[in-house]
């Protein structure tokens, strides 16, 4: 950024300057926030205000004093307090939290994603905690943060009864796929793929619990298989270059699709927050119904949020309950967050780890664990929910689910995890040397 | 198309990566261009493609060689031909020039800048130089290049018959303002004051016709210092070309026009333009013979400024009050900067204001020195405002250090306009 020339003057103080650099950027991209021209050693706030698309108001602020320049750089200098502390170059969107007031329960999830997140940040003379709206701010900026990259294509998917939607990078391809699966929230959640393109593959994702539109009894192991036999018979695929990549429930498909499809056979598998107990070799609705047999495990805390996790543990020792990953033939990586209590991910990580040893497949896989991370391990700088409205598919009731985790920690995981994610992805997509080329002339 | 690909990775065994970043940029942000996971010392073209408002097509390319891990940095490693050479990080646009095949003269002006530039750089295999569109690239991404950044407000303004445009930037502050005034081409031309305005400046584009007279810019100057979100008398006239002669006649003659400090690019004080605009272009009209016309029949203006003194008074600047920065291209055919300059300087060291004068004189550069990199246009189709007539107008420079010009010019001209409006 061109920022202007100014000299040690004593005219400082006026006209603070704030650079949010870059202004358009990529949900996983970070910004560089800089103030000029505030007074040396003066005590400002920095802000970030963000209204969902539900129409709820987000925030999050630093208290920041400026150097001897009047400068504050926010990559280096330290918060000394707000929503979150210490040297963080993107406190200011991990740690948004409702503004005081809202509903309970929210979860921020961009739901169209061919518009941009818009973020206004501001600084506020002195270290304020609250009643932003009511001060003038020093000064202002609005950022932008996308899930597409421009050239990326949205495709709708309605075949075969099969409910999803491609993301195609940009150019002639091909481009290897990836079926991207969320867990039991349900829906069609199109932010991760449309990220996913934005990094070169050509992404789908699927929608799999749809109670208006799809019957858990009508999602069985061949709709999985049609939905990937779309992916890849896709012309601007590399049917050679395919990965599946799940979240939670999702985790639980992708880990029963990759031992047992005769149909998808990936190069590789992502499965975060997930367990590879009540395997997914029937219709969903077989599986809820094995699922609703332990219910009892279930219990709420004094909070009255509902802990999920028990209800898989202790892992059973009845290979019938559990998927047989020892038949996994590709690169495997699980990233789990030591706090998750929505899913016993890391004790699963562990038996898994073990059947595997067993079955002398161990060296294809490779376990993250984040220690005090939360379930919902989303793209990187989103913020941390602790527990959020939720809708429970085994009993169709709305409760207040407890994912678990810590904030600050919970952004290290999301950050890192994503970064790690990709590079696994290239590495077995991109740059595998395994790859048969096939010379079609 | 696809067979054709395969046999190219058949040969590849890759899956090159192309990297823009950032992949959204205003339009004076520099951009990185990576290539990786090509074979090792791989000869490779990298090509910019974009498509005008007009409906024109674009291109820039430049020629690689891959390093020994495969890959290419379009910001460190140099072009060895194309239409740019050497290590430009930003060549792919600023060296755009039409496809082949294209209508003459075409200069690229954005019209919506509401919507991005859409740049669509790819990497094909080999060293090209023609036929990119019966080739497949090996790899494409699309970047967008923004006049606007979020959050600037744009405000139409129709006051008292002053017709243009205000930029306010985000947020709710009171802001300098810079009256922008284009040249003789006429129209609402807006990027610049976008562009101002994404640098915290509240700025007005001012359209203006040849039946304008001194009561109108200072009728817009005062409507742009009265605004409830410009901060009152910190404000700057910033021109082009003919808006330079006006900023230079204004700062010096009107009771009302009292700016901070002025920016004058690609002018002159040889224009006279304190009565009214008309009487100027009649000066013009009667001064034809004095137009010169190269062998490719196109205009040449510079000599019939630098008659029109004989005729008329010169722009007194000795009488300007606040610092002036010229920006100005040596090699200027439109209108004659370079002596312009020395004369003012002159002028200017005998009254006794010669402090206040700051001059960047850019060697190779031509007239139309725009946001930085803007392609380079050294003719374009015109329409002479005198005669109405429709000609080919010589902007003079050469494409390298034009584009040097375009990129530190802006720099300073913000430095500049900081350095004046941001006093208490």
């Amino acid at each position: 950024m061109l920022a202007p020339i100014r000299t040690v003057s004593t005219e400082r103080g006026t006209c603070p300057l704030l650079t949010v650099q870059p202004n358009r950027a990529q949900v996983d991209e970070k910004f560089q926030i800089v103030i000029m021209n505030l007074l040396p050693n003066q005590k400002v706030t920095l802000h970030s205000l963000h209204q969902s698309e539900d129409k709820d108001f987000w925030e999050a602020f630093g208290h920041y004093i400026s150097d001897e320049n009047g400068t504050v750089t926010v990559a280096k200098d330290e918060s000394l307090g707000g929503t979150y502390e210490g040297t963080e170059q993107m406190g200011l969107l991990w740690s948004m939290r409702p503004v005081p007031g809202s509903r309970p329960g929210l979860r921020l999830r961009k739901m169209n994603i061919l518009t941009p997140i818009v973020i206004h940040i501001s600084v506020y003379n002195g270290h304020l905690s609250q009643d932003f709206s009511q001060q003038t701010p020093l000064a202002s900026s609005v950022t932008e943060r996308w899930y597409v990259a421009p050239g990326v294509q949205r495709v709708n998917i309605r075949e075969n009864g099969v409910r999803g939607t491609l993301f195609l990078p940009p150019g002639p391809g091909p481009y290897p796929g990836v079926l991207d699966l969320w867990g039991g929230g349900g829906g069609l959640v199109e932010y991760r793929s449309g990220l996913l393109a934005s990094h070169g593959f050509a992404s789908m994702a699927l929608e799999y619990l749809a109670p208006e539109e799809l019957r858990t009894a009508d999602v069985d192991v061949s709709y999985f298989e049609k939905a990937y036999q779309i992916l890849q018979n896709h012309p601007k695929v590399h049917r050679d270059r395919m990965a599946m990549l799940g979240l939670s429930f999702g985790s639980a498909v992708t880990l029963s699709m990759a031992a047992y499809s005769k149909v998808i056979k990936p190069q590789c598998c992502v499965c975060i927050s997930g367990s590879h107990v009540f395997p997914v070799d029937k219709s969903l609705f077989e599986v809820f119904e094995e699922m609703k047999k332990y219910m009892g495990r279930i219990y709420m805390n004094k909070e009255n949020q509902v802990i999920h996790r028990d209800i898989i543990l202790p892992i059973p020792s009845d290979p019938a309950l559990k998927v047989d990953v020892g038949r996994i033939k590709c690169p495997l990586l699980l990233v789990n967050a030591g706090d998750d209590q929505n899913w016993a991910s890391v004790e699963s990580a562990e038996d898994m780890e073990m059947m595997m040893e067993k079955a002398g497949n161990r060296h294809l896989l490779t376990v993250l664990t984040y220690p005090d991370a939360g379930h919902l391990i989303e793209p990187p700088y989103s913020p941390h929910f602790r527990a959020s409205n939720f809708i429970l598919q085994e009993i169709k009731e709305k409760i207040v689910m407890l994912w678990g985790g810590q904030t600050k920690p919970h952004a290290y995981a999301q950050e890192d995890s994503w970064e790690k994610i990709l590079t696994f992805l290239r590495q077995h997509l991109y740059f595998s040397s395994n790859f048969a080329v096939k010379a079609k002339l | 198309m696809y067979s054709l690909y395969r046999s190219v990775s058949t040969q590849m065994r890759t899956c090159p990566l192309l990297s823009v970043q950032p992949v959204r940029g205003l339009l004076d942000e520099k951009f990185q261009i990576v290539v990786t996971n090509l074979p090792p010392n791989q000869k490779v073209t990298l090509h910019s493609l974009h498509q005008s408002d007009d409906k024109d097509f674009w291109e820039a390319f430049g020629h690689y060689v891959s390093d020994e891990h495969g890959s290419v940095a379009g910001f460190k490693d140099e072009s060895l031909g194309g239409t740019y050479e050497g290590t430009e990080p930003m060549g792919l646009l600023w060296s755009m020039r039409p496809i082949p095949g294209s209508r003459h003269g075409l200069r690229l002006r954005k019209r919506d800048i509401f919507r991005p530039m859409e740049v669509c750089i790819s990497v094909y295999c080999e060293h090209l130089s023609q036929g990119f569109s019966q080739q497949t690239p090996l790899a494409t991404s699309v970047t967008e290049r923004w006049y606007i950044a979020p959050g600037v407000k744009r405000i139409n303004i129709m006051e008292k018959e002053i017709q243009g445009t205000l930029f306010l930037p985000p947020g709710s502050g009171t802001y300098p303002g810079v009256l922008d005034l284009w040249g003789g081409g006429g129209g609402l031309v807006e990027y610049r004051s976008a562009l101002l305005a994404s640098h915290g400046f509240a700025s007005m584009a001012l359209e203006y016709t040849q039946d304008t007279d001194a009561s109108y810019f200072e009728k817009a100057y005062q409507i742009l210092n009265n605004h409830p979100m410009v901060k009152k008398d910190h404000l700057a006239v910033l021109g082009l070309s003919l808006g330079s002669a006006i900023t230079l006649s204004m700062t010096s003659y009107s009771k009302v026009i009292k700016p901070q400090c002025c920016v004058c690019i690609s002018g002159s004080h040889l224009m006279p333009v304190d009565k009214s605009l008309s009487d100027l272009f009649e000066l013009m009209k009667n001064n034809a013979d004095k137009l010169c016309v190269n062998e490719n029949n196109q205009v040449i203006l510079r000599n019939l400024i630098l008659s029109l003194p004989s005729q008329s008074a010169k722009i007194d600047v000795g009488r300007i009050k606040c610092p002036l920065l010229l920006v100005n291209g040596d090699d200027d055919q439109a209108v004659p900067v370079v002596e312009s300059a020395e004369d003012m300087a002159k002028m200017m060291k005998k009254a006794g204001n010669r402090h206040l004068l700051e001059i960047l004189m850019y060697p190779g550069a031509g007239h139309l020195i725009e946001p930085p990199y803007s392609p380079h246009f050294r003719a374009t189709n015109y329409k002479l405002q005198w005669t109405n007539e429709r000609i080919v107008m010589l902007w003079g420079g050469q494409t390298k250090p034009h584009a040097y010009a375009q990129e530190d010019a802006w720099k300073k001209i913000l430095a500049f306009l900081w350095q004046h409006l941001s006093a208490p």
